[in-house]
């Protein structure tokens, strides 16, 4: 039952900076709101649905482009055989501010699909045509371990057979997206599947 | 078996809190007097205009003493896990033990004050209400929460099935709840989503949904003492990849989750007896519903939606619906749909409109939500 697992590769956006398997790939130390749209204009994608995500959904959909470029062979899997599992701290609760206060003239249903956090894992399943599971989980912190156990359930069980995994939070101007690939099979890139390389990976 | 493991999961009880009763046997004596909670309320504070909604007497005391300054979301959560665990022998303090909470919204009504400080923001996280609750009962784990739109509820039954059939814990105390304020209610109508009048799931004239408030909890195990009780046999999750506010054109996907939660059970369409639907009475929702349920081959089997008796309870509808189904399980009794008179699809689900005898060994459960998700759990003798 136990299977082979690794790291095939992971992205952080955290201060900043964006990091691919632990090599910068840019940096802009500005407000949240432009370091956004810089990533995505650095990264020269077009997706114009981009425009309408909140925060949490950009910087989650971005981690997961820079994630999964060069990484990722999509025609290797089924639809149904890529999960995703996220979590974080703060929720929706940086569109739910924003939505609270669209109230005050009228309720803005744009801002409202996105308070809840999940919504940031249908934005990357449309994007990559991820049929497969998926979960949202709220955490303190990032625990590492739960998501290993997570994980790796998904995997030695064959639900899936690749894992997008990590943490998404945003909370005004606070943010950090730390993402894992997780496949069964090795790469020239790819490091050890296991709870502690996540947290290294995640506290760098 | 399916190959996943060979460790069953059984159900050792459960409760219902809403504004229909505060125990399973209370809820479930209502719904078969076919009471329903939703009523037409004029609350400005949470709705200019009058809604149909299920709610709480504003009221109404959930907890009779409540030193700790919990908040309502909060004093569902405890009054809900309180009677589950009452008599039940479960140890909360034991290391084998993990409470998993589930809501979409929590405490979100704080926000509504229009305060916002540090204080405030932490005071809404569910880390923060998942904290105190365990506290308030002494779980030794750090909880779990699950947020994930509308199926939070059953993907906090899958999450529980899967923690313990890894042999990770012994028992599982998984509990949703959640509270309808001026914050979801101005979201939903936003949408134009909400029924004008009581919600009428699958029905040729459905117009929308009714919100409600409500808190439940189930309690698994995997100790075989409870070897003769109901079990949780399987359970999968899917997502479109369609749309994050509307459903599946097809339902291909919502029949996926069902089709692997059967085999994750080890069964057949066959041997699915009735199925309790997330039915929120949505044109959208109910068409892709019905629409899955007639790929996955289980057109025939009898279904209802309970969103006609307490509205859509959000982070606790998966559990609310579970919990009375089992009911049906046990007492042969399968619940009608009320709102529902002609089919808005009659060819591919089979509505009950009435109560229906039906000695049943499984049913399915289904749920779906905004982001594209879907998940499927199943039940059984």
């Amino acid at each position: 039952m136990l299977t082979e697992k690794h790291i095939a590769a992971s992205c952080t956006i955290n201060k900043g900076a964006v990091n691919k398997n632990g090599v910068k790939l840019f940096e802009n130390d500005t407000d949240i709101a432009a370091l956004l749209l810089s990533i995505y204009q650095y990264q020269q994608l077009n997706y114009p649905k981009f425009y309408k995500m909140d925060n949490l959904s950009k910087l989650g959909w971005l981690a997961a482009e820079v994630l999964l470029k060069d990484s990722f062979k999509k025609d290797d899997y089924q639809p149904e055989e890529t999960s995703v599992i996220l979590t974080n701290a703060n929720s929706s609760l940086d569109d739910d501010i924003k939505y609270m206060e669209s109230i005050k003239d009228a309720a803005s249903p744009s801002l409202f699909v996105y308070t809840l956090p999940n919504i940031v894992i249908g934005e990357i399943c449309i994007r990559n045509h991820f049929k497969g599971e998926q979960a949202f989980y709220i955490q303190d912190d990032f625990d590492a371990d739960f998501m290993a156990q997570q994980v790796k359930y998904q995997l030695d069980n064959n639900i899936s057979q690749a894992c997008i995994c990590g943490w998404v939070d945003v909370l005004e101007q606070d943010y950090k997206a730390v993402l894992f690939l997780v496949e069964k099979k090795r790469n020239e890139s790819s490091v050890e599947f296991s709870a502690e390389k996540m947290r290294e990976i995640f506290n760098k | 078996m399916s190959g996943i493991t060979e460790q069953d999961i059984f159900v050792v009880t459960d409760n219902v809190l809403s504004p229909l009763g505060k125990t399973t046997a209370e809820n479930f004596a209502k719904l078969k007097e076919g009471v329903s909670g939703v009523k037409e309320h004029y609350h400005t504070a949470i709705s200019p205009l009058s809604f149909f909604a299920s709610l709480f007497d504003q009221d109404e005391q959930i907890l009779k003493a409540d030193e700790h300054d919990y908040t309502k979301f909060e004093q569902l959560l405890v009054a809900s896990i309180a009677d589950a665990l009452n008599g039940s022998g479960i140890d909360v303090r034991d290391k084998k033990t993990i409470l998993i909470i589930s809501s979409t919204k929590g405490n979100i009504s704080l926000l509504e004050d229009g305060i916002n400080n540090i204080e405030l923001k932490n005071r809404i996280s569910l880390s923060t209400s998942a904290k105190l609750v365990a506290e308030h009962f002494g779980f030794q784990n750090k909880p779990i929460v699950v947020s994930n739109a509308c199926i939070s509820g059953v993907l906090g039954i899958i999450t529980a099935m899967r923690l313990l059939r890894s042999g990770e814990y012994e028992h599982a105390v998984v509990a949703g709840a959640d509270v309808i304020s001026k914050f979801i209610m101005s979201g939903f109508q936003s949408f134009q989503a909400l029924s004008p009048q009581q919600c009428k799931p699958f029905d040729q004239a459905h117009d929308g949904l009714n919100l409600g408030e409500g808190a439940a909890t189930i309690i698994l195990s995997t100790n075989e003492k409870y070897a003769q009780n109901i079990k949780v046999k399987g359970g999968s999750v899917s997502n479109d990849a369609n749309h994050i506010s509307g459903p599946s054109r097809t339902g291909q996907e919502l029949a996926s989750a069902i089709k692997l939660a059967l085999k994750d059970a080890d069964l057949s369409t066959s041997d699915i007896h009735f199925i309790s639907a997330h039915g929120t009475a949505t044109v959208y929702n109910d068409e892709m519903e019905a629409s899955a349920i007639s790929l996955s081959g289980l057109q025939k089997v009898p279904l209802n939606s309970l969103k006609g008796y307490y509205g859509h309870t959000l982070g606790a509808a998966g559990l609310i619906e579970s919990i009375i189904s089992i009911q049906s399980l046990k007492q042969s009794l399968v619940l009608p749909t009320i709102g529902f008179k002609e089919p808005a699809s009659a060819d591919k689900v089979n509505v009950l409109a009435e109560a229906k005898r039906i000695k049943a060994n499984n049913f399915l459960k289904t749920a779906s939500g905004f982001g594209g998700c879907n998940a499927a759990v199943i039940f059984g003798k």
